[in-house]
């Protein structure tokens, strides 16, 4: 199998699924809607102070994609499941891999897409003003979302298909995410707030790293977690 | 990774850890006695302070069951020999019986001496993450009903989350460097060590007993399935392939 | 469109005959959970054959036709198809072998095109606009080819996943239950598909309940009961 052929059927894959959540508008605009609602909510149950919500901005940032993020995940694989399409497309010739990297590269734009539009509303409410530091800030969002999506799209893989899959995949998928979602905070919080304390260059090298072992781990493992 | 069929072999096998039923215990009470006895009172916490002679010895002992969770995993993702993905489970349970444990008695130990039942320690903190993972792996088993996918899946939840532990003890003992509130107990005192070491030997005695008699149990009742499946198709059960 | 005439051995000895048969399968099952969906299935189709396979719902045919395609690995017992072996040699069986299910495998919210495009890259047709163009057309779609799959009747539908399978040449056509929701044309098309699929010396494997709709003479007729091939 050559490069060209394998990024073939990764970038169809992807493409198909794009096209797919683009037509049902209705779901992206759910999920970025609930995102938002997830930091309004949040906004009230810390209170009105703005010290205190901006210390917490970054964290409840993240919280917000996560709890928004999975039903994304889901619906990568209900499209699949829905037409029996799973089947015709573990028929076709190529690696599982590619079926698994194409998901990913369509789960990451959406993802990415939902915080577009999310992180200017936290930067509103929470009261945080945008740094001068913000390509840094722009790699920690970028590589914890990776990783979040990474984890994301190979734990719904599995939890998809089981009874209980609303349930879990977030017992499956968060604790998993702890440390990206200390080193998104962190590293979030060093540059919004302008945290002096804040290593960041240490937690953006430790996304990296995360983000290296379970990239790899997913694409080496998917095949055997996937079937018809 | 090449899938071949296996005739596995579930008959029960030798018993080599038996003895270790009565022996574990009786090495850990010597043991605990040594660590009461040998090491004097501690300054702020006094004979509190000697919950740590099992709190320790079961924390590292649980990060060992997470070691045999990768390797077990790994070899069934390899192999397909279902007896991989039975010593793998059994070594989850375990664990995940001993990193409850290790979060009861530490958070005893922030009671006794902070008065709060819960620290944001690093290591606690830490151990309640993993602790959480290896819940996810029994939750995910226990919602599979088929058991080649259950051990496929399984597997890879045991890998991902036994890869996770190094990056997850990092990642938490940073994040409470930078909000240091209180300070960690101290086990690095070497009048402890000696302790120490011979009371994570005695529970490291303990904790493989009970994953060998886990595994064994696990063997006897996927024999039996395999029995009643053969059964069903009207073959001998050695024709059954894993 | 004419319907296939019986098939006479001048079709099966004029095509290149690789060595060796089709589908060689030795003992296999198949367990789902409890239930043993195939048991001991020996199997042997040559090249060329045309073979039908019978029986009740929930008998295992379906299953023993996703194994054959290795959509679903064996739980003992091996074989090989089209001379590759089942369990190791997996994706090089897919690439040569092609499967009508049961279900039609669209995406409901992507036009026809769009599904077929999909299919087209994901195994590697040159020109892939060129050939969904013609394989919608051979089904009688094209002028339904911009609209979602989601307002198909179920007869276009599986037009649609049959012009997927136009798309291949398969060595390998495995067809469950492909007369379903199909009109006279559509069904003619599909005896037109296995006939060329057997005249370049490929084999043909079909899942029916109902054989008066098959309007060629096959080469063999198995019936499975209980997960048991007789």
């Amino acid at each position: 199998m050559s490069a060209a052929a394998s990024w073939t059927r990764v970038s169809a894959v992807a493409a198909k699924d794009l096209t797919a959540e683009r037509r049902a508008k209705a779901n992206i605009v759910a999920v970025t809607s609930l995102g938002a609602l997830t930091l309004l909510v949040f906004g009230f149950a810390i209170g009105p102070d703005v010290a205190t919500l901006r210390t917490a901005a970054a964290g409840i940032l993240w919280l917000s994609v996560l709890f928004s993020g999975v039903l994304v995940f889901h619906r990568s694989y209900q499209i699949e499941l829905d037409g029996g399409a799973l089947e015709t497309l573990l028929l076709y010739p190529g690696e599982r891999w590619e079926i698994f990297a194409g998901k990913l590269l369509a789960n990451l734009c959406i993802v990415l897409l939902v915080e577009a539009i999310v992180i200017p509303v936290a930067l509103v409410l929470y009261h945080v003003s945008v740094p001068d530091t913000w390509p840094a800030l722009l790699a920690v969002i970028m590589l914890g979302t990776l990783g979040f999506v990474t984890l994301g799209t190979f734990y719904s893989a599995m939890a998809s298909r089981t009874r209980s899959r609303e349930v879990l995949l977030p017992l499956l998928l968060f604790p998993m995410l702890v440390p990206v979602l200390l080193a998104a905070t962190e590293g979030s919080a060093s540059y919004l707030v302008g945290n002096a304390m804040g290593d960041a260059g240490a937690w953006l090298r430790l996304l990296v790293v995360f983000d290296v072992i379970f990239l790899l781990g997913a694409l080496l493992v998917f095949e055997h977690i996937i079937e018809a | 990774m090449s899938i071949s069929p296996q005739t596995t072999d579930l008959s029960p096998q030798s018993r080599w850890w038996k003895p270790l039923g009565w022996l574990a215990p009786v090495v850990l009470i010597g043991t605990q006695a040594f660590g009461l006895l040998s090491s004097p009172p501690d300054r702020d916490m006094g004979h509190l302070q000697k919950i740590m002679y099992v709190h320790v010895p079961v924390a590292w002992n649980f990060a060992l069951a997470f070691v045999v969770v990768f390797y077990a995993s790994v070899r069934y993702l390899w192999t397909r020999d279902e007896r991989h993905d039975l010593l793998a489970a059994s070594a989850v349970e375990v664990g995940t019986l001993f990193t409850g444990l290790t979060l009861v008695l530490g958070s005893l130990w922030g009671r006794m001496t902070w008065g709060v039942w819960w620290t944001w320690d690093a290591r606690l903190t830490s151990t309640a993450v993993l602790f959480m993972i290896f819940l996810s792996y029994l939750a995910l088993r226990s919602f599979t009903d088929d058991p080649e996918r259950r051990a496929r899946w399984s597997a890879a939840v045991g890998i991902f989350g036994a890869l996770n532990v190094p990056i997850v003890y990092m990642s938490v003992r940073w994040w409470r460097t930078l909000h240091q509130v209180q300070s960690s107990p101290s086990t690095v005192d070497p009048i402890y060590a000696w302790g120490l070491r011979l009371n994570a030997i005695a529970v490291l005695l303990l904790m493989t007993y009970f994953i060998a008699r886990r595994y064994e149990i696990a063997r006897a009742e996927r024999l039996l399935e395999h029995r009643r499946d053969s059964l069903a198709l009207g073959t001998s059960p050695e024709a059954v392939h894993a | 469109m004419s319907l296939a005439a019986p098939i006479s051995s001048s079709v099966r000895e004029s095509a290149s005959q690789p060595a060796g048969s089709a589908i060689s399968l030795v003992e296999i099952t198949r367990r789902f959970g409890h239930k043993w969906a195939l048991r001991g299935i020996e199997l042997d189709v040559a090249y060329g054959d045309l073979v039908v396979i019978q029986g009740h719902n929930g008998g295992g045919k379906s299953t023993l036709l996703r194994v054959i395609a290795t959509a679903v690995q064996p739980t003992g017992g091996n074989g090989h198809v089209l001379g590759k072996d089942l369990r190791r040699e997996a994706s090089e069986i897919r690439a040569e072998s092609a499967l009508l299910g049961t279900a039609n495998g669209l995406y409901e919210d992507l036009s026809a095109t769009e599904n077929l495009l999909f299919a087209a890259r994901m195994l590697g047709v040159r020109q892939p606009a060129e050939q969904v163009v013609k394989a919608l057309a051979q089904v009688g779609l094209a002028n339904d080819a911009d609209e979602r799959v989601r307002g198909y009747s179920s007869g276009m539908q599986r037009r649609l996943a049959l012009a997927r399978l136009l798309l291949q040449e398969p060595k390998l056509l495995l067809l469950d239950e492909p007369f379903n929701t199909l009109d006279a044309d559509g069904t003619a098309l599909v005896h037109q598909f296995m006939a060329s699929t057997r005249e370049r010396g490929g084999a043909v494997v079909v899942v029916l309940h109902d054989l008066a709709r098959l309007s060629v003479a096959p080469s063999a007729t198995y019936t499975m009961t209980m997960g048991r091939l007789a």
